[in-house]
C-alpha cells in the first residue's frame, strides 16, 4: 500500500522530469509520455481505491523538516475525502493529458507544455494526500505556481504572461492569509498534523477558531476565486484551453473547497466563519452569474461560470453539509472540464476565435462537440438525471434545512441565470444562421480530443448516481461522512419534492429564455438591454470590478511605486549612495595622482618627508628599541 | 679637541647638503654627484662608529661601501649618456614620460 500510494506520486514526477530534461528530443513523444504518466498514476489511485476498506491510510514517508520543536514529516494521507479528490484528479488529468496531445500538436512549447502538466498534477496530488497543512501548503503553492507558468504558456504574445502574473500576485493575497492561518494553528496546537490538530480541538476557544478559519478561508478565497478576489480566473482564460479546463475548472480552483473541508473540524467550531463561507459563496455564485449573462467569449463566460459554480460548492461547505460541497465539487469537474473541452474543440476549429456572434450553426459542422456541450450544459443547468442536478440540489436543499432561506434564495435565482447563460453559448455558438467569417473552416477534432469528451459527457451524465437516495441512504453521503461527518440534523422542515420541482424548473426556465431571446425573437436581447440599461451595462462591465481594483489598489500602488519608491528610494538613495562611493574613489584617485607628476625631484623629496617624518616619530617615541 | 660629535655633526651636515643637491638641482650629473655626498656621508657614520666601539668591521664597511660607490657612479654615467643620446639634455624636467 505504502508504494502504490508513493508511485502516484512518482509517476508525474518522472514525467515531469522526462519532459523537462530529455524534451527537446524527445519532442514528438513528450504528450504520450506525459499521458502515460498520469494514466498509470491513475490506475495507482484505482488500486488504492479497491482496498478502500483499509482507509484512512496514514504513513510517514521521512521526517522532512525536524528540529526543536518543530517537526513536519513527508506523510500521505489517504481518507475518503482525499481518495475521491484524488480520482477525480487523476481521471481528469489523464483525458486532458490526452486531449492536449490532440489540442497542442503544433505548438512551439509541446514538451514544455506536458513537463509543467504533470508537474502540476504531482503538486495537485501533494495537496491532496499530504497529512499535515504544511506539506498541503507545499502542493499549494506548486499548483499556482504551475498555474502561473501554464497561464503564460505563449509568453510571446503580451496577453498571456501579464495574465500569468495577475494569476499570481492576486493568489499571493490569499497565500498570506493562509500562511498566517497555519501560524494561528502552530501556535496553538504545536503541530501542523491534520490528526493531532483535529483530535485536540477541545483546547480550542471558538474565539481562536474563528480567527484561524477566517484566515485559512482567505487562502481559499484566492485559491478558489471567490470575491474579492475572483479577478484572475477570467484572465487565465489566456492560457491553453486544456489548462484552462484541467487546473482552472476541475482541480486547482477548488483546493479552497477541498481545504475548508479538511479543515472542516475547525470550521464546524466557528459559526460566524461557517456563516462568512457560505455568505461569500453565495454572493460569489450571484456575480460571477451576472457577469456571464452578456460576456460574449466562449471561454470568459465559462471561467464566471466557473467562478460561480464554486460559489455553490462553498455554500456547502458553509452551511455544514461538507460532503454536499465536495459533492458538486465532483460533479462540476466532469462537466466543467466537459465544456471547457468542447469549447477548446471551438476554439481549435475556429483557429482560436472565442467570439460568439462570430459563430453560429456550428452543430452541423462540428455534431460531436455540439452535443457533449449540450450535455456539459444540461448538467450545469441541473437538469435531471444528469449529474449536476444531484449536487447542486442537494446543496441547495441543505443550505434551506439548515436555515439559510435568503443563501437558498440566492441560489435558485444563481441556478436560473445559470441556465441561461449557458444555453445562450450554446443557442449563439452552435445554432441559427452561421456568422462565422468566410476565412474561417470549422471541422470536427480528431478523435483524440473527440473520445476524452465523450468520456467526461457520460461522466456528467452518469457521476450523479452517486447521490441518489438508496435504501442505504445515499452513497456518496455516507462515503464522504466517514471522514467529513454527518452534516447537522434538519432545522428547517422542507418538502424535498417542492424543492427538487423548483430546482428542475429554474434550470428549464432559463434555457427557454435563452430560446426565446436567441432563437425565437432574436430582437429581443436589444431591447431588453436598452429597457434596463443600468444594470445591463453592469453586468457588460462586469461591474467595473477590475476599474475599481485598480482605481483602489493598482493605481495608488503604482504612483508609491513610481514616485516614492523609484523616483526617491532608489534613485535618491540607492543609487545615489552607489555613485557617491565610486565618486569618492574617483576623487581620491584624482587627488592622489598630483603626486606622480613624473618629477625625479619631487619625489626624491616627498621620500626625504617621509624618511624625516618617520625618523621623527622613532625620536620623539624614544627610540628604537 | 675634536670628538665624534663634532664627527658626526659635519658628516649629517654633508648628508644634509647631498639630500637638498638632490632635491632643488634638475642636472642628471650633479644629481649623482649629490648621492655621492649622501653616500659617503653616511660610510663615514660607520667609521666614525667605529672609532667610538673600536670594532674594525665598521671601517671595513667603508671600504666596501666605496668600491660599490664606485660601480653605482660608473652605472649612473652610462645612464645619464644613453638618456643624453635620446633626450639630448641630462636635465629632469625632461624625464617625464613615466607621467603620461
Amino acid at each position: 500500500m505504502e508504494l502504490v500510494v508513493l508511485l502516484i506520486l512518482i509517476f508525474p514526477l518522472t514525467g515531469f522530469l522526462i519532459n523537462g530534461i530529455f524534451g527537446r528530443w524527445t519532442k514528438p513523444l513528450a504528450g504520450v509520455v506525459a499521458s502515460a504518466a498520469i494514466v498509470s498514476s491513475f490506475i495507482m489511485a484505482l488500486a488504492v481505491a479497491s482496498g478502500y476498506n483499509s482507509l484512512p491510510f496514514d504513513h510517514i514517508y521521512y521526517s522532512w523538516i525536524s528540529s526543536a520543536g518543530f517537526s513536519v514529516p513527508f506523510g500521505l494521507r489517504i481518507d475518503s475525502l482525499s481518495l475521491t479528490m484524488l480520482l477525480v484528479v487523476t481521471g481528469v488529468s489523464s483525458l486532458v493529458h490526452i486531449y492536449s496531445i490532440g489540442y497542442m500538436h503544433n505548438d512551439e512549447g509541446y514538451s514544455r507544455y506536458f513537463a509543467f502538466l504533470n508537474l502540476f498534477v504531482l503538486s495537485m496530488i501533494i495537496l491532496i494526500l499530504a497529512d499535515n497543512y504544511l506539506l498541503m501548503f507545499v502542493g499549494w503553492e506548486g499548483v499556482g505556481f504551475c498555474s502561473y507558468i501554464l497561464i503564460g504558456h505563449w509568453y510571446k504574445n503580451p496577453a498571456p504572461p501579464k495574465a500569468g502574473i495577475k494569476a499570481f500576485v492576486v493568489n499571493r493575497i490569499g497565500d498570506a492569509g493562509f500562511i498566517i492561518g497555519l501560524l494561528f494553528i502552530f501556535t496553538h496546537f504545536g503541530s501542523l498534523n491534520y490528526t493531532a490538530i483535529f483530535n485536540n480541538t477541545s483546547t480550542l476557544s471558538v474565539s481562536l477558531a474563528t480567527v484561524i478559519t477566517l484566515f485559512l478561508f482567505v487562502g481559499a478565497v484566492g485559491k478558489s476565486a471567490q470575491f474579492p478576489l475572483y479577478v484572475w480566473l477570467p484572465d487565465a482564460m489566456e492560457g491553453p484551453t486544456p489548462v484552462s479546463a484541467l487546473i482552472h475548472a476541475a482541480t486547482m480552483v477548488t483546493a479552497g473547497v477541498y481545504m475548508v473541508a479538511r479543515s472542516h473540524i475547525l470550521y464546524s467550531m466557528s459559526p460566524i466563519s461557517s456563516e462568512v463561507v457560505a455568505s461569500i459563496g453565495a454572493l460569489t455564485a450571484f456575480f460571477a452569474a451576472t457577469m456571464a449573462l452578456t460576456h460574449t467569449d466562449l471561454k470568459r463566460v465559462l471561467a464566471y461560470s466557473t467562478v460561480s459554480q464554486l460559489g455553490y460548492m462553498f455554500i456547502g461547505v458553509g452551511v455544514g453539509a461538507y460532503w454536499a460541497g465536495i459533492f458538486h465539487l465532483m460533479t462540476h469537474a466532469f462537466f466543467k472540464g466537459l465544456l471547457f473541452l468542447a469549447a477548446g474543440s471551438v476554439m481549435h476549429a475556429m483557429d482560436g476565435l472565442l467570439d460568439m456572434r462570430k459563430m453560429g450553426g456550428l452543430i452541423k459542422k462540428m455534431p460531436h462537440t455540439a452535443v457533449v456541450f449540450i450535455i456539459g450544459a444540461l448538467a450545469i443547468s441541473g437538469i435531471p438525471p444528469l449529474s449536476g442536478f444531484f449536487s447542486k440540489d442537494t446543496i441547495l436543499a441543505e443550505a434551506l434545512k439548515l436555515n439559510h432561506p435568503i443563501i437558498w434564495f440566492v441560489g435558485v435565482v444563481t441556478a436560473f441565470m445559470t441556465a441561461f447563460y449557458m444555453f445562450r453559448l450554446i443557442f449563439l455558438t452552435f445554432f441559427g444562421k452561421s456568422r462565422v467569417p468566410d476565412e474561417y473552416h470549422p471541422h470536427e477534432s480528431p478523435a483524440v480530443m473527440v473520445t476524452p469528451m465523450w468520456i467526461l459527457a457520460a461522466l456528467s451524465i452518469a457521476g450523479g448516481l452517486v447521490g441518489l437516495e438508496t435504501a442505504h441512504g445515499i452513497p456518496m453521503k455516507n462515503f464522504l461522512s466517514s471522514t467529513l461527518g454527518f452534516p447537522p440534523a434538519a432545522v428547517v422542515e422542507t418538502n424535498d419534492n417542492l424543492l427538487m420541482i423548483i430546482s428542475v424548473l429554474m434550470g428549464i426556465g432559463g434555457i427557454f429564455l435563452a430560446w426565446l431571446m436567441y432563437i425565437a425573437k432574436p430582437s429581443l436581447p436589444a431591447k431588453l438591454a436598452n429597457s434596463v440599461k443600468v444594470l445591463y451595462s453592469g453586468c457588460k462591465n462586469l461591474w467595473w470590478v477590475d476599474q475599481i481594483y485598480n482605481f483602489l489598489f493598482v493605481k495608488p500602488l503604482w504612483w508609491v511605486s513610481h514616485n516614492f519608491l523609484w523616483k526617491v528610494v532608489d534613485v535618491k538613495l540607492i543609487d545615489a549612495s552607489v555613485d557617491d562611493v565610486g565618486f569618492l574613489s574617483a576623487f581620491t584617485g584624482k587627488t592622489f595622482r598630483l603626486l606622480q607628476n613624473g618629477f625625479i625631484n619631487s619625489y626624491v623629496t616627498w621620500a626625504s618627508l617621509g624618511v624625516v617624518v618617520m625618523l621623527g616619530w622613532v625620536i620623539y617615541s624614544g627610540g628604537i628599541r | 679637541m675634536i670628538g665624534s660629535t663634532e664627527y658626526i655633526i659635519l658628516l649629517l651636515i654633508l648628508l644634509a647638503i647631498g639630500t637638498i643637491g638632490v632635491i632643488i638641482r634638475r642636472n642628471f650629473i650633479i644629481i649623482l654627484m649629490s648621492l655621492e655626498i649622501m653616500l659617503n656621508a653616511a660610510s663615514g657614520l660607520f667609521v666614525v662608529g667605529s672609532g667610538i666601539t673600536g670594532n674594525m668591521s665598521g671601517q671595513l664597511f667603508f671600504l666596501f661601501a666605496a668600491a660599490v660607490a664606485a660601480a653605482e657612479t660608473a652605472v649612473g654615467l652610462a645612464i645619464a649618456i644613453v638618456i643624453y643620446r635620446k633626450k639630448g639634455s641630462v636635465e629632469t624636467d625632461k624625464f617625464e614620460s613615466l607621467r603620461r
